[in-house]
């Protein structure tokens, strides 16, 4: 039996590299499988972008693998699917991500692939119409989608319009119809570069091997004009206690999207509030909420609470999908709960579950290859250090009830939260 | 593939057992041959409603107790009803796993199904039917379906239809449970971190003394062959037009299903291991803008299903030119077959997605309760090389067998214009 203590990813079994043009590279060997995934990051996500183009970063690691100067589309894909390999690319705010994955003897193509995406797109106008397209269909579905809707009337709520996160990466019909091919063209010149990369590599392939590929793939690339990192703030002269309503006909249940600024992953109360959130929305069947609002009450089939903790103040939300009915109830329960939530501290049976939860659930977490490159990825991102996932152990357990309950009452504030409900009109039914 | 241990306990209990020790983690099922194909009329979405009940405790565990249990030790634990069967799964860090061994056998034969309990979650579950009811393509799959079948269980939703879930009362549940819930109709199954002889002795302990009478009857009604196409039409509030075609296919232990897996990776590429973009369909609908994405699902079942293919329309496009290009691509197979590199391509990705799909102990457990309940407890483990034997003469012949307009079912989401909707016009 393979023991959790001696696999846990950590800085003797991890190899950390920084090639010479700013990349750092991290290899884990595991080599109960058979394959290899590729996990990395840069930063250029919407946060570089200018309002009124709204999507375009999204759209540029959209249309990365569209063509190359070495290779077009179909020969791209081509290679990759003739060898059951997968990979892409997708905008978040703070960064681009990329993932892939392929059978171990095909490291090199993956990585390859990812190079040349990454470094010599063309941005062919044919596949980018496709794309925009496309990118304009799913803002068109999304819009009679009420949990799309209900999460977006939230979010612009929260965050003023000066703030990145009042934008969806996706951006919106009218931006992304107004964004050109040279608009692509020179987001990529301007912002894609080594400096800041991240590039993890776990599976069944040896460790040097797997570092001199990649410097193979991306060890010469180089570009003067990447801007300095820039950061989300905290959102000023919040409204708070907005309650945006958005009508879809024709649906016949109401989704409930509320939120209030949260934590940053970086933040010192981050894990403590974590755990509060667990207490309050996921633990057992989602947490307190759950149990208030679907197992005594029967309102919803799912009722959560979610915090983002990203690179900067992302939303602590609450998600829950009920009749249109019982809307008003179902937010009566969830305020009751954050109420109780700010307003004592958890049992000591609660802190005692919460912690074996996050503590016990390791093993599972870091079974696949993605899970691992996962986990590896954001020890890096959030400089948590390479001994964060042997140490976290130790850091669940030394927190306390008043920790829990700080960190709740810090962030958790009714008078911050908006509500924003999406579904059918009441009036007219 | 590691050495796979099945044996039947005497009370009829299949036990299917697998080492894989890469990681210190075990993951445990059990399978129970009973979905909605062997619902009738008036009790449909029962067996996904006694699903949910099986979560409201006994008197060892009352509701919520497992929640916590599985939680404080790190673990996972779900349940899904699909059309053939009802499966219950817990992956549990190895020292933990009696924690769900103890739990599945225990609501086997002890659940309460409180009559209280009972209905806090009908109106549970009548929101998760009307959170479905807020995509349009559910209302398409529900009325393909419908039209698709016309006497077998397959024709409704697992979820079941409304005025059931409103009528159905707690006897109809618990009878639906003492019926289907015992041994000789379930198996379980372990993958992970153990050792056979201890995890047998383990089982026989906790489920041997389980009393089971026959695997019962299960309802079930043949569906007659197809004589014709059968076309639906669903209109709801949107902008995006749906487009999706189905062909009868057989059932999942029929030699055919294999060869129509590999025709399905040379159509749609959808192996699980890519995204597509080189397949047959997606060049012939998206790269031509007709639509803004495409796929195709084929699921192994016990009796005879459906291949389908959803197309997406992008706006300004047409159903009727999704069909057309559609049909043009099932003549160019019939009329040119596959070529060898297709066939190749194809072979290549199912390696991969078999290697990806066997590397976590749930997944591995997962396909081996399915073979279960498809009747061969091989099916997974055959999976590849049943694949890999298929010829390009195969393709062709199941092609040219199956893709034909008396076993085609047609449906098409038009969407209508919101604002009148909502005035009620």
């Amino acid at each position: 039996m393979t023991d959790l203590q001696t696999s846990i990813p950590n800085e003797s079994n991890i190899i950390r590299a920084e090639l010479d043009n700013g990349i750092t590279l991290l290899v884990y060997e595991n080599p109960a499988v058979q394959s290899v995934n590729v996990m990395g990051s840069l930063q250029a996500g919407s946060i570089y972008e200018k309002p009124e183009q709204s999507g375009l970063a999204s759209l540029v690691a959209g249309a990365l693998m569209t063509g190359t100067k070495g290779a077009d589309f179909d020969a791209i894909h081509g290679a990759l699917e003739d060898v059951g390999a997968d990979l892409g690319f997708r905008g978040h705010v703070h960064k681009v991500g990329f993932s892939g994955k392929a059978l171990a003897e095909d490291l090199s193509l993956l990585l390859d692939t990812a190079g040349d995406a990454l470094r010599n797109p063309i941005f062919p106008a044919e596949h980018i119409e496709r794309l925009r397209g496309e990118r304009l269909t799913w803002l068109q579905y999304s819009s009679f989608d009420t949990r799309y809707r209900a999460a977006k009337a939230m979010r612009e709520a929260l965050y003023p319009d000066t703030h990145p996160y009042h934008y969806g990466t996706y951006g919106d019909q009218d931006s992304i119809t107004k964004i050109t091919d040279d608009n692509l063209r020179e987001f990529h010149a301007g912002h894609f570069g080594p400096r800041g990369m991240i590039l993890v590599i776990v599976g069944a392939v040896e460790a040097s091997q797997a570092v001199q590929l990649a410097a193979d793939a991306f060890g010469d690339w180089g570009n003067s004009e990447q801007p300095a990192v820039l950061q989300a703030h905290e959102p000023q002269n919040v409204a708070g206690g907005l309650r945006p309503t958005v009508v879809v006909p024709g649906k016949t249940q109401s989704d409930i999207h509320m939120g209030i600024v949260g934590p940053a992953r970086k933040a010192d109360d981050y894990l403590a509030a974590q755990l509060a959130n667990s207490v309050l929305g996921e633990f057992g069947m989602m947490g307190r909420i759950g149990k208030s609002v679907r197992e005594e009450k029967g309102l919803a089939y799912y009722a959560y609470s979610r915090l983002g903790g990203g690179h900067g103040p992302d939303p602590w939300t609450i998600s829950a999908g009920v009749n249109p009915d019982n809307v008003e109830l179902a937010i009566a329960s969830i305020m009751d709960e954050i109420e109780r939530l700010t307003s004592a501290t958890v049992t000591d049976e609660d802190l005692a579950d919460n912690q074996s939860y996050f503590t016990g659930r390791m093993p599972l977490r870091l079974e696949s290859n993605e899970g691992i490159a996962s986990h590896i990825h954001s020890m890096e991102s959030f400089e948590l250090g390479l001994n964060y996932l042997a140490d976290y152990e130790r850091m669940i357990y030394r927190i306390t009830k008043d920790d829990l309950l700080r960190a709740a009452q810090n962030y958790l504030r009714q008078e911050g939260m908006v509500v924003a409900v999406a579904g059918p009109d009441q009036a007219a039914s | 593939m590691p050495h796979l241990t099945h044996t039947t306990l005497p009370n009829g209990l299949t036990v299917l057992l697998r080492e894989a020790h890469s990681a210190p983690v075990i993951s445990w099922w059990l399978a129970y041959r009973v979905g909605s194909r062997n619902e009738p009329t008036g009790l449909t979405g029962i067996s996904h409603w006694v699903e949910h009940m099986m979560f409201k405790g006994t008197e060892r565990f009352p509701a919520g107790a497992l929640d916590r249990e599985i939680d404080r030790a790190g673990g996972q634990w779900n349940a899904f009803t699909s059309m053939d069967a009802t499966k219950y799964f817990e992956t549990l860090p190895a020292d933990k796993i009696d924690i769900a061994m103890q739990a599945e056998a225990d609501r086997m034969t002890q659940a309460l199904f409180d009559a209280d309990e009972t209905e806090s979650e009908r109106t549970v579950i009548i929101s998760e039917r009307q959170g479905a009811e807020n995509q349009p393509t559910f209302w398409l799959q529900e009325e393909v379906r419908g039209a698709a079948f016309r006497v077998h269980g397959y024709h409704h939703e697992i979820i079941g239809d409304e005025t059931d879930l409103r009528s159905m009362t707690r006897a109809d549940l618990y009878a639906h449970y003492r019926r289907h819930y015992q041994p000789a109709n379930a198996a379980v199954i372990a993958v992970g971190a153990f050792d056979t002889a201890e995890m047998l002795a383990k089982i026989e302990e906790l489920y041997g003394a389980i009393e089971s009478g026959a695997a019962p009857d299960l309802f079930s009604r043949a569906e007659p062959e197809p004589a014709g196409e059968r076309r639906v039409t669903v209109e709801r509030p949107g902008k995006t037009a749906f487009f999706e075609l189905c062909h009868r296919i057989p059932a999942a232990d029929h030699e055919d299903w294999f060869k129509l897996r590999l025709l399905d990776a040379i159509l749609s590429g959808s192996s699980g291991a890519s995204d597509n973009k080189t397949s047959r369909l997606y060049q012939a609908l998206v790269k031509t803008e007709i639509a803004a994405g495409v796929g195709a699902w084929l699921t192994p079942t016990v009796d005879p299903y459906l291949y389908s293919i959803i197309v997406t329309l992008r706006e300004g496009r047409q159903p009727e030119e999704a069909e057309a290009a559609l049909l043009e691509e099932i003549a160019r197979l019939q009329s040119e077959g596959v070529s060898e590199a297709e066939l190749n391509k194809a072979r290549k990705q199912t390696r991969a997605a078999f290697a990806y799909s066997t590397e976590s102990v749930t997944e591995q457990a997962y396909g081996l309760a399915q073979s279960f309940i498809l009747g061969d407890v091989t099916w997974f483990d055959r999976y590849a090389d049943r694949l890999m034997a298929v010829s390009a003469d195969d393709v062709l012949e199941v092609a040219e067998r199956y893709l034909v307009p008396r076993s085609r079912v047609v449906g098409i989401l038009h969407p209508t214009d919101p604002e009148q909707e909502a005035a009620g016009t």
